[in-house]
């Protein structure tokens, strides 16, 4: 059997669930270099998806595919360290400044470079954003179909993938010919933990602007393993027209950002003492705000 | 200028109130920019649907009526809106942020090339200076969301691109009847000459479509828990309390997240958005998104060990405590005092 090949689209994100005070700079603007980098929580479980269907289907291979700064190679090492078998970095100060629409257009182009596939996977959205564009927007450019919200992937047989999908109010099976492209519900389950074996083996995995920054024996053992090569696609890589790319590709723009300020109004305080909560709750009654 | 276009889900006949919410939004906008409303709806069987559109204020209804466009699937509806947009090339597009809309909305905004706003939380017309091309852009579409966790509010804009598109979670816009007597035109679409042949590649096996059982929405009280709340246990007194008082439970994202409760209970702006007559956050510490999805109830009354809690400063009430203490209070008075 021959396998399948799946691409795993991830991207890292800053961890906006944990955002404490030291978040915010003195001018109120965030301050994103106090948040902790992250795999996106949905991309891991796209990232699972696809490693059940390696270890179901023999031969499959899970390639992993990020966008970022240099820094988001951390990515693809944290997928080659549970299982994923390569990755590539798509890296260029060009893209700063892309809306999902600049940025579906990037990674579409670099899936089309992997072509030929059998899968596209990524999460269905990404927290720092929640805007659950990117998935939709690349099937569209790659011109495949697009299954949203996968919870459980049922089975693939003769080309075609069934697909259970969690939707608001119930669920959804559909079968689709593949190539095509799923995104991945949080209420599918975890990613598997970090593995013993792949942890060494690709313990020094890099990039080559990380490795132009190591020691000579460490170019010397990139020689003789190919593996730990995470390659990088920059903008000529990819060769992408710069007018769809960055602030210029993007037709949102942000007009205005404010941060949050709680509108003062003044809260009577109140302990928990019978005679307050007896109080409370007399006036709520009387008030009929309750009863 | 031209129209403002809503696109329209339907679930067993009846148009859901996101769509009807969107069209009271949307009736609002072109009356502002003084052009005409106008909705799309795709489905089967869809002779006399015009009748629970019209009095939303709907001056055009598009329909494209097939058995194969019912339930929705992705391709042939994109396909069809994309085509049509083309064709009317409206000013703005809105969508309910439901798993249709944010299905299909991205999908249309790429194929058109034009830039897409999700989870709205407030839609103006307003106007925009651009300082380095020297261009006033007039009536554009204020797009505004909390982004970046909720950390912050921002206007996005597209000056641009047409249509300029939005997705809107349901609750987050009133729905209101314009006139029972408004009529539109019905203009029905040639369904062929919008679809390609493998656009009906995708084939639903099964679909298990609940009715929402539970009632938050339309809830006149509501008691919600956050990450405080300290385990799905704990909730119980929620539920206990929401029982005595004839009201619903919610929870924010963190509680969720943490498993306490479930998804469908989630308030906020990733959730759902509630005005009830009184709000009760128990253990929720009030981050923007969350608020997003109460900050218009009638009273707020928080519950929460630490003072400094963001949500006391949007609260009527602020007490001081552990839930543990405090609800049991309130529900042996309520118990004592009522009936």
């Amino acid at each position: 059997m021959k396998g399948y090949k799946i691409i795993v689209l991830a991207k890292q994100v800053p961890d906006t669930r944990n955002v404490g005070k030291d978040a915010m700079k003195a001018n109120g603007t965030v301050n994103r270099a106090a948040l902790p980098a992250i795999f996106n929580p949905e991309d891991l479980n796209a990232l699972e998806q696809a490693l059940r269907l390696k270890d179901r289907y023999p031969g499959t291979t899970v390639t992993l595919l990020t966008m970022g700064p240099g820094r988001a190679a951390d990515i693809i090492r944290e997928g080659l360290f549970r299982g994923a078998d390569d990755g590539y970095l798509i890296t260029d100060r060009k893209f700063a400044g892309s809306d999902t629409l600049a940025t579906s257009y990037a990674i579409s182009l670099a899936a089309k470079k992997l072509m030929p596939f059998d899968l596209i996977m990524c999460g269905r959205q990404a927290i720092d954003g929640d805007t659950a564009q990117v998935g939709p927007q690349v099937a569209e450019k790659i011109d495949i179909p697009q299954i949203t919200y996968a919870e459980e992937i049922e089975k693939i047989e003769k080309g075609k993938i069934t697909i259970k999908r969690r939707l608001e109010r119930g669920v959804e099976t559909v079968e689709c010919p593949m190539p095509l492209l799923i995104t991945v519900h949080g209420s599918a389950p975890d990613c598997r933990a970090r593995n013993a074996k792949y942890l060494l083996r690709y313990k020094h995995a890099k990039t080559w602007t990380e490795m132009q920054q190591d020691t000579e024996d460490y170019l010397w053992l990139r020689e003789d393993r190919p593996y730990l090569d995470i390659r990088e696609w920059s903008v000529d890589d990819l060769s992408a027209d710069e007018t769809f790319l960055g602030l210029s590709g993007s037709p949102t723009k942000v007009k205005k950002v404010f941060n949050v300020v709680f509108t003062a109004k003044e809260a009577k305080v109140l302990g928990d003492t019978d005679a307050e909560m007896d109080d409370l709750m007399k006036e709520l009654i009387e008030n009929h705000n309750i009863g | 200028m031209n129209n403002v276009i809503v696109y329209c889900e339907i679930e067993d006949g009846n148009i859901v109130d996101v769509s009807l919410e969107l069209l009271t939004k949307g009736r609002s906008l072109a009356d502002l920019l003084k052009v005409q409303l106008d909705a799309v709806i795709i489905g089967k069987e869809l002779k006399g649907i015009e009748q629970q559109l019209y009095p939303f204020g709907v001056d055009n209804l598009y329909v494209a009526d097939d058995p194969r466009l019912y339930p929705y699937q992705t391709l042939p509806h994109a396909s069809i809106v994309s085509k049509l947009f083309e064709e009317i090339k409206p000013e703005i597009a809105l969508f309910g942020a439901t798993s249709i809309g944010r299905d299909l909305a991205p999908r249309i905004a790429s194929a058109l090339k034009c830039g897409l706003t999700a989870d709205c939380t407030s839609l103006e017309i307003g106007e925009h200076e651009d300082k380095k091309k020297k261009k006033i852009y007039k009536d554009l579409l204020f797009q505004i969301r909390p982004a970046f966790g909720g950390n912050i509010i921002a206007t996005i804009i597209n000056p641009e691109t047409r249509p300029q598109m939005a997705t809107v979670r349901e609750g987050v816009m009133k729905k209101e009847i314009k006139s029972m007597s408004y009529k539109g035109k019905r203009i029905n679409l040639e369904v062929e000459k919008y679809v390609r042949g493998e656009d009906f590649v995708v084939r639903i096996i099964d679909r298990h479509i609940e009715k929402s059982k539970i009632n938050i929405k339309n809830s006149q009280i509501i008691i919600s828990g956050g990450y405080g709340v300290g385990s799905k246990e704990n909730f119980d007194l929620l539920f206990e309390l929401a029982d005595v008082l004839g009201g619903e439970v919610g929870g924010s994202r963190a509680a969720v997240d943490a498993g306490y409760i479930t998804h469908e209970r989630q308030i906020g702006q990733t959730g759902i958005t509630v005005r009830p007559k009184l709000y009760i956050a128990c253990g929720i510490s009030g981050a923007v998104q969350h608020r997003a999805g109460m900050d218009q109830s009638a009273m707020i009354i928080s519950i929460n060990k630490d003072p400094e809690a963001p949500i006391n400063q949007i609260a009527d009430y602020a007490i001081i405590g552990d839930i543990g203490t405090v609800l049991p209070k309130m529900i042996k008075y309520y118990k004592k005092n009522t009936k």
